[in-house]
């Protein structure tokens, strides 16, 4: 059962300032989605090896060697704010 | 008061030696203008797909064989969520619950006592960018990211909480640098970054089964600060107590002007990594085979190197500790010895006059000026008698300043040592003529005296007499 409480912490782990009324509704709308999945637990898992991954894929290398990289400019082409050759942002402690 | 013991673990962090990152092509070269070391895949472009730098997984394993770990059958990457602009993503690519490796050790040596440290895992990740701020943090408006370093392949490697002082905790981390710069996949230079260090410390009453509060600290950016915060961390701990307090669980900041550990606890801090496989990345099953042909690929480590220096060269186990903790040292004292069997004279000159000049320069072995085959050859002049122990440190000096050949520095500035007895014998008798109170003093027992009168001889010809064959010549004559 998800509480307002923990739709705060949600909120300031993801830096989102929200109004009552949202923490209302988000409440609300996260319990109907866990609500959702919880029909999977009906399931019988007791044969089912746990898994981390779906794909039937495993070992997938790359060898050392550098390749291009890309320009600046086009590396800080959608940051909303620059200072000559970085990345701006509000100033973090 | 109470008896207290101190509880400390160390989670080293590790910049492995690779050309590209961990999961992209981008260059790990150090420095270079801000943001050009980059690719969409670190910088967390959307659409991109990381593949793993199998010299990563290597190195990953090398390291961990040589502190004696267990080697996963499967391993994973994972992602670290949290919300800080030195990652583009918003999240770290990490291992969680299955890390590359396990259950390892190393051993330290804490007053000639062997104390056994374990290493509870080692597993691999990727480096984040740098903030930069102009002016000081706190009036600064804003922060300026560079994303160069962000996808550097890292190893993390966390102890148990099995070091006691801050003494020890210092020696676990000169042998863990000692043997991973040995293995050869990281610089290790706490100075450049490429080792770091932070440590979980909690104290509690000798005799306790269970551990007290912990506090994290970071930003300890040498060997010495190391020291010093953890010694600050265990005073305060320890005070906080006996006032009747009682100790918060929050990471703590060293702060080296101040010399004291500060709360970093804030709501900016707040913690829920929220981990999860990244789908992006396949697993790793390791092929046993590949384990053991690594296995077989490591060189001599620390501690075998140091027993071995006890054993074949005769050495104290003092001069073996500190001429085996870089390799770079001990591969040049080995060299000399090739070519110079005497390894207790090497060991002397290589931890004395060569470790202090070496210092005293900031220079790194490799790049030592005197080779081993001149510090051998050195050594051979002074064995054959070509030049004194004294005239030797000044020839030594100087092969240091100007890389030159022993010989031609003896040859160029005339030190070739005077052990023609004729010759002596001459000085010898201008010298008694001329200093008759000093022979009268001699004769009357004042062996002081003696001193000065070979004084007066070195002083004649510059140093370059033979002294035994002076104190000798004294004595047939004077006694």
């Amino acid at each position: 059962m998800i509480t307002e409480k923990d739709v705060d912490h949600v909120a300031l782990l993801g830096r989102l300032e929200l109004t009552g009324e949202e923490k209302e509704m988000f409440t609300k709308q996260l319990n109907d989605i866990l609500g959702h999945f919880q029909s999977l637990e009906r399931l019988d898992t007791e044969k089912v090896q746990p898994t981390a991954h779906v794909l039937p894929l495993q070992n997938v290398y790359r060898e050392d060697q550098v390749g291009r990289h890309i320009s600046r400019e086009d590396a800080l082409v959608n940051c909303p704010d620059r200072n000559e050759n970085y990345f701006k942002v509000p100033r973090i402690i | 008061m109470t008896q207290y013991e101190t509880v400390i673990g160390l989670e080293v962090h590790v910049e492995l030696k690779t050309r590209s990152k961990i999961f992209c092509d981008s260059t790990t070269e150090f420095g270079g203008e801000p943001n050009t070391h980059v690719c969409p895949v670190c910088l967390g472009l959307p659409g991109v797909l990381p593949v793993v730098n199998k010299t990563v997984v290597e190195y990953a394993i090398r390291a961990a064989l040589a502190l004696n770990c267990r080697i996963a059958h499967y391993s994973k990457f994972d992602r670290k969520n949290y919300y800080y602009p030195d990652m583009p993503k918003n999240y770290q690519i990490s291992q969680y619950d299955l890390p590359i490796a396990e259950h390892g050790h190393l051993n330290i040596e804490i007053n000639s006592e062997t104390r056994r440290i374990g290493i509870t895992r080692l597993h691999m990740e990727e480096d984040t960018g740098k903030l930069v701020h102009q002016g000081t943090i706190t009036t600064t408006p804003f922060s300026l990211v560079d994303y160069n370093r962000a996808g550097v392949p890292l190893i993390e490697i966390v102890s148990e909480p099995d070091l006691r002082s801050p003494e020890e905790a210092y020696e676990y981390l000169n042998k863990l640098k000692a043997i991973i710069q040995y293995t050869g996949v990281s610089d290790c230079k706490m100075e450049e970054g490429s080792l770091r260090c932070d440590a979980n410390v909690s104290v509690r009453p000798a005799g306790s089964m269970e551990f007290g509060t912990k506090t994290e600290i970071k930003n300890m950016n040498s060997f010495k600060a190391l020291q010093k915060a953890l010694t600050y961390e265990v005073e305060r701990q320890i005070e906080v107590l006996e006032e009747g307090g009682r100790i918060i669980q929050e990471t703590r900041t060293w702060d080296e002007g101040k010399g004291v550990t500060l709360s970093m606890r804030s709501k900016e801090f707040a913690h829920d990594y929220r981990y999860l496989p990244d789908p992006d990345l396949v697993p790793m099953v390791i092929d046993q085979e590949w384990v053991k042909k690594i296995q077989c690929s490591l060189p001599e480590l620390p501690d075998d190197r140091k027993d071995r220096y006890i054993r074949e060269f005769g050495l104290p186990a003092y001069d073996a500790m500190v001429l085996t903790n870089t390799k770079e040292l001990a591969d040049y004292f080995e060299a000399c010895v090739a070519a110079y069997p005497n390894p207790k004279a090497v060991s002397n000159w290589v931890m004395g006059d060569l470790s202090r000049l070496l210092n005293a320069g900031g220079v790194d072995v490799i790049k030592c000026p005197i080779k081993p085959g001149q510090l051998a050859a050195m050594l051979q002049l002074l064995e054959k008698g070509t030049i004194s122990g004294k005239i030797a440190k000044s020839v030594f000096e100087e092969m240091f300043a100007t890389g030159k050949d022993a010989e031609i520095i003896v040859k160029e500035k005339g030190l070739v040592q005077i052990s023609d007895e004729g010759a002596i014998a001459t000085i010898v008798d201008e010298v008694i003529a001329k200093n008759q109170k000093s022979v009268e003093d001699f004769r009357a027992g004042k062996d002081r005296a003696l001193g000065f009168l070979v004084g007066q001889v070195m002083k004649a010809t510059k140093g370059k007499a033979n002294p035994e064959l002076v104190n000798k010549l004294f004595k047939e004559r004077l006694s």
